[in-house]
């Protein structure tokens, strides 16, 4: 590669995910992110040249792909401290958390019939448990603190000798609060139940170890890591084993927990991008950290009455979930429309429910229409922070200015001692 | 979610923001919704002598198509009779904004901000005949 295509290149890799002209700036890395650059590239041979099936074991085309995606376990095995024989790879975290709870549950349902969770879990968590229970298994649905942690001494007495499976996800996705994974590992080992978690936001972010964790399993997303969407893995541990029976049988393949042809650009990219998040983890956690105190310290400066949603001393760098209060959440993210980013709002919901996050968390239905997520992530720069931070101010003013709560806090009302029509 | 242009037009430059003083006397004040519903408008009418409104501004707290309905309805009631203005159905409001099903709310919200005004400005002038007699 010449000088100048190198350095094409790096540009092409710094731009990624940028705010472009006509584009909005992405400020939702909770939701998706962009892929890397040197993940698509890792992954282009494999969809025209290098196509075999890494199954097939008669010529070269199946080995050179069965080596990629050997390769790519191995690289997820290593930011997570596995064996490469403990990850099996899915379509994404969605199915993995699907396989482990319903997997677990169906393998030792003669032994054992009750899970514990929180009622802060990710939908599909909540949901496959949800289907677990109308086949006759009891599910504890513990409650969160008010910063949304676990307490654990509630988790401690939640577990019971029934208790085959204790699944936290490890970081939120809609608050970035981080469990203390260690602590819950620790007790699950001592109480003899096995422990999952739902790592789709976690991976890449924060250190994780199995072994000094004591997690038995882990799901894992790729387009939260800057990896393809379609594809995830699900650690499963060996020792002491776990048993799990498989959603999706056929050919026995990824030892017969997950039948089905490997997608090997897929496969490539999850292990690409685990390789590069790992390499660059100390380094991107400092850069996040400083910009989200630069969001962060600037919007407490100029706005009053905001509210951080969450703890903020356990949390993951690239999250603020903050309620603006007396602007209505939906009608702000139609104001800031350059920025990209979600709310907790109802009127963001197809449910017209607010989140049931925020609402776990003891935080008044109020402030919750009022919230919104902001994500910083690997493309993120100091200048579209500048930018949101001023966007943001703008226009939560205006619409404090032409809101009636705000003008009744201002003339001294209490809002509570109104006795609003509920509708 | 898409929003129609009007929703958009509405919201951006949104027509008759503000407050009347409540305490006077030709001002009816509407304050409809909750705030934990995640809506909360505040509609104020100024009536002359002969009951024409002649004047109206809004203040709300909700999402984009909750402004629209009311910067509408705003709109709408000046320079109508207090009988016309209470004729405005919510159906005419979603219909002109092209708000969809999970929006229709908003323009009920209104239409309750419309009658919520006139009712208070009513029973005020009411009062007053009262005190009168």
């Amino acid at each position: 590669m010449t000088t100048q295509a190198r350095a094409a290149k790096t540009q092409e890799r710094k731009d990624a995910g940028r705010n472009r002209p006509g584009r909005p700036i992405y400020l939702d890395y909770q939701a998706t992110t962009p892929m890397d650059p040197r993940v698509l590239e890792a992954m282009i041979p494999y969809f025209t040249e290098k196509f075999g099936n890494p199954h097939s074991r008669s010529h070269a085309y199946g080995w050179e792909a069965e080596e990629a995606v050997e390769k790519a376990r191995a690289q997820v095995a290593h930011i997570i401290g596995a064996d490469e024989r403990e990850v099996i790879f899915t379509s994404g975290a969605t199915e993995s958390n699907n396989l482990a709870l319903k997997g677990v549950a169906h393998f030792y349902k003669d032994k054992k019939d009750h899970i514990v969770s929180l009622v802060t879990e990710h939908k599909c968590v909540l949901d496959s448990l949800r289907h677990l229970e109308e086949e006759g298994f009891k599910v504890t649905y513990l409650p969160v603190k008010q910063d949304g942690l676990v307490d654990l001494a509630e988790l401690e007495a939640a577990i019971t000798d029934r208790t085959v499976l204790v699944s936290v996800m490890a970081v939120n996705n809609e608050i970035g609060v981080i469990q203390p994974l260690a602590e819950i590992g620790r007790l699950c080992r001592k109480k003899g139940a096995f422990f999952h978690t739902d790592c789709a936001q976690a991976v890449g972010k924060i250190p994780l170890d199995v072994e000094s964790m004591n997690i038995d399993l882990m799901s894992i997303s790729g387009h939260k890591i800057y990896g393809p969407k379609g594809i995830g893995a699900l650690y499963v541990r060996r020792k002491p084993r776990v048993r799990l029976q498989a959603l999706i049988t056929g050919g026995g393949q990824e030892r017969g927990m997950r039948s089905g042809t490997l997608p090997t650009p897929l496969c490539v990219g999850l292990g690409e991008a685990c390789a590069i998040a790992e390499r660059e983890m100390p380094e991107e956690t400092k850069r996040l950290t400083k910009l989200r105190d630069r969001f962060y310290s600037a919007i407490k400066a100029k706005l009053p009455d905001v509210f951080l949603n969450g703890s903020f001393e356990h949390r993951i760098p690239g999250n603020l979930n903050l309620s603006f209060a007396y602007v209505e959440g939906e009608s702000l993210i139609l104001g800031i429309n350059d920025l990209s980013v979600s709310s907790g709002s109802a009127c963001t919901s197809a449910s017209l429910e607010p989140s049931y996050v925020l609402r776990a968390l003891g935080v008044e239905e109020e402030l919750a229409h009022t919230s919104l997520r902001i994500g910083f992530g690997r493309f993120t720069t100091e200048q579209e922070v500048d930018y949101a931070v001023e966007d943001i101010v703008q226009h939560v003013t205006k619409l404090r200015e032409m809101s009636p709560l705000w003008e009744m806090v201002q003339e001294g009302i209490d809002l509570k001692s109104i006795k609003w029509a509920a509708h | 979610m898409a929003y129609s242009d009007k929703v958009i037009d509405h919201y951006s430059n949104p027509r008759n923001v503000g407050s009347l003083d409540k305490a006077a006397e030709d001002v009816g004040t509407g304050l409809v919704g909750a705030p934990a519903c995640g809506d909360v408008m505040k509609l104020q009418i100024k009536v002359s002598a002969d009951g024409i409104i002649q004047d109206a501004k809004f203040k709300t707290f909700g999402c984009g198509s909750a402004i629209a309905s009311s910067s509408l309805a705003t709109e709408w009631v000046k320079g109508k009779s207090l009988d016309q203005a209470e004729t405005i159905k919510n159906t005419e409001i979603a219909q002109h904004l092209a708000l969809p099903p999970v929006k229709i709310h908003c323009s009920v919200l209104a239409e309750d901000a419309i009658k919520a005004a006139i009712a208070d400005y009513r029973a005020k002038t009411g009062a007053r005949a009262k005190a009168a007699e």
